[in-house]
């Protein structure tokens, strides 16, 4: 579903440039959900939003679904199979746009019809009441807010998602939600994942595979399996994970 | 049995709202002793604006009541500005979650930690300069002769959060109120910054109240835990028996954690119960326990 070679991406021009990622590789098969793990500069993010469109800044291969991405621009095509859910809720909303009016206006710039049923179907996926649709981002609470922001990527019939960090900014209640909310979706739908987080316990969770990122590069690629079963073998893998036990 | 540093009873803050009245503290009780005790909750616990109520700064509309409120048998319970301030740092002293925006971007770091200290202790400055670098090496900096020249946006973010230790340890405090110290942080600095702060807490035989929303990190690293919901404490347990945890509201959050060690299909969801938010006697009681030793 996605497959990335030799990804470099960077920011500022020389003699300022800097690389924050550095030559990296994976690939990700459909269905599948794979993760992103390292600390904050480690590049995990850069990643996504390379893939999205949101750095044009890179250079390497980006293929989704078998073609491959140009830098400078994506179509149409791209974004109604590629979708993306940003970490903090409270800043990804438009404040003075309705929950109606932030699901029917991404419904209408992707050419759908029934906008009205589809908002309520939208709703009804992310476990949202009506009473939901006509309300504004201050009158709902982080979770809820994250339910919308899933439900906005969900309206483009997407097959990926990418998931920059989407409980991070949630109590850890609301987390659990949503992760399980995450995990219904993507059996219903046979979405493919990329999910980005600095919360290893959580990446093990959700994914089937992981790589571990360190300074704008992948020092390892397990499978959460692998993750568990103590078979990591890069020292900087094997650090995080004794800081996610408490050792 | 010596007095306990801090006594708190009854403890109530509570902001007019267009629907009313709300209380985001209500009715808190606790001690506190040489000891580290956690206060932990979720956003809206009351868990920040209890550490805020007992240092003074929640501002007015808000109101902070209480039976008692007493440092060392002293009551601080809504003190005039002029006397909060000499106990604010000097005797109480408070680390916030980001150092990104609790130090002074347009100070170097050397000066804003001179200051501190002259402010309670009205040293010298030379004497300043000398106790800002026992402090920064306290926490563990390497050069913190160069480190005191440099102006926060140039540290990283776990050593922002160690300049903000030795800031509010400077003046040589009894209690130290740490408001989710390493929630800003990253996971693998995260114990780094813990254990100097522990260290420091421990040498100096301070009173530490850590406020965070981290349950696995508290049991590790704290004595006593209270947990926090809708304003009240719905259970007080010693830290290392918190998976031992009877009230379901702890239980609860404990179940909804993804676990590296302990995976799941699943993961459980709280259902919360309206009961929760009623007082509980068995907690009202236990909470104004002391530990064994004081």
């Amino acid at each position: 579903m996605l497959r990335v070679e030799d990804l470099t991406i960077w920011f500022g021009q020389p003699p300022d440039r800097i690389d924050a990622v550095r030559g990296v590789g994976f690939d990700i098969a459909a269905g599948e959900s794979f993760g992103l793990v390292g600390e904050s500069g480690s590049g995990k993010s850069t990643i996504l939003r390379a893939v999205a469109g949101l750095n044009p800044n890179w250079s390497g291969r980006i293929e989704v679904d078998g073609r491959p991405l140009r830098a400078d621009r994506r179509d149409r095509a791209f974004f109604k199979t590629v979708q993306m859910v940003f970490q903090d809720p409270y800043a990804s909303l438009h404040p003075r746009h309705s929950v109606d009016a932030v699901l029917g206006e991404t419904l209408r710039l992707q050419g759908m019809d029934r906008i009205d049923s589809r908002i309520q179907k939208l709703l009804d996926d992310v476990g949202l009441g009506r009473g939901f649709r006509f309300r504004y981002p201050h009158q709902l609470s982080g979770g809820q807010r994250q339910r919308v922001a899933i439900a906005r990527a969900l309206a483009a019939e997407p097959r990926l998602l990418l998931l920059d960090e989407p409980t991070s900014a949630l109590d850890v209640s609301v987390q659990a939600e949503i992760l399980n909310l995450l995990a219904d979706l993507r059996a219903e739908h046979g979405l493919t994942y990329l999910l980005v987080s600095h919360d290893l316990a959580v990446i093990a969770h959700m994914c089937d595979r992981l790589a571990v990122m360190q300074q704008g590069r992948i020092v390892e690629i397990l499978s959460a399996a692998q993750l568990r079963g103590d078979a990591a073998e890069a020292p900087y893998s094997r650090h995080l994970i004794a800081a996610s036990l408490g050792r | 049995m010596t007095a306990p540093l801090l006594s708190v009873r009854d403890l109530r803050v509570t902001f007019p709202t267009r629907q009313g009245e709300f209380q985001a503290v209500r009715g808190l009780s606790f001690d506190l002793g040489r000891e580290r005790l956690a206060i932990v909750g979720e956003s809206g616990s009351g868990k920040s604006m209890t550490g805020r109520a007992i240092l003074g700064l929640v501002r007015p509309p808000g109101r902070v009541e209480a039976a008692a409120l007493t440092l060392q048998g002293r009551s601080i319970l809504n003190l005039p500005e002029r006397q909060m301030r000499a106990i604010r740092g000097g005797q109480i002293s408070m680390v916030m979650q980001d150092p990104k925006f609790s130090l002074n971007p347009v100070m170097t770091v050397g000066q804003q930690i001179i200051e501190a200290y002259r402010l309670h202790a009205r040293a010298p400055r030379g004497e300043a300069r000398a106790k800002a670098l026992e402090m920064l090496r306290a926490v563990q900096i390497r050069e913190p002769e160069r480190v005191m020249d440099t102006y926060p946006h140039e540290v990283s973010g776990g050593m922002g959060q160690r300049i903000m230790i030795a800031m509010m340890l400077a003046p040589g405090p009894q209690i130290l109120i740490a408001d989710e110290p390493t929630s800003a942080l990253d996971v693998s600095v995260r114990g780094e910054v813990l254990s100097i702060m522990d260290n420091l807490v421990k040498d100096r035989g301070m009173g530490l109240i850590f406020i965070s929303h981290d349950l696995n990190l508290v049991s590790r690293f704290c004595d006593r835990v209270l947990i926090m919901y809708a304003g009240r404490v719905v259970e007080t347990l010693p830290a290392r028996e918190l998976h031992q945890a009877r009230h379901p509201y702890t239980r609860g959050l404990l179940n909804s954690l993804p676990r590296l060690d302990a995976p799941v299909d699943r993961l459980a969801v709280l259902q919360r119960d309206e009961a929760w938010r009623e007082p509980d006697p068995a907690a009202a009681r236990a909470d104004t326990d002391l530990p064994g030793g004081l």
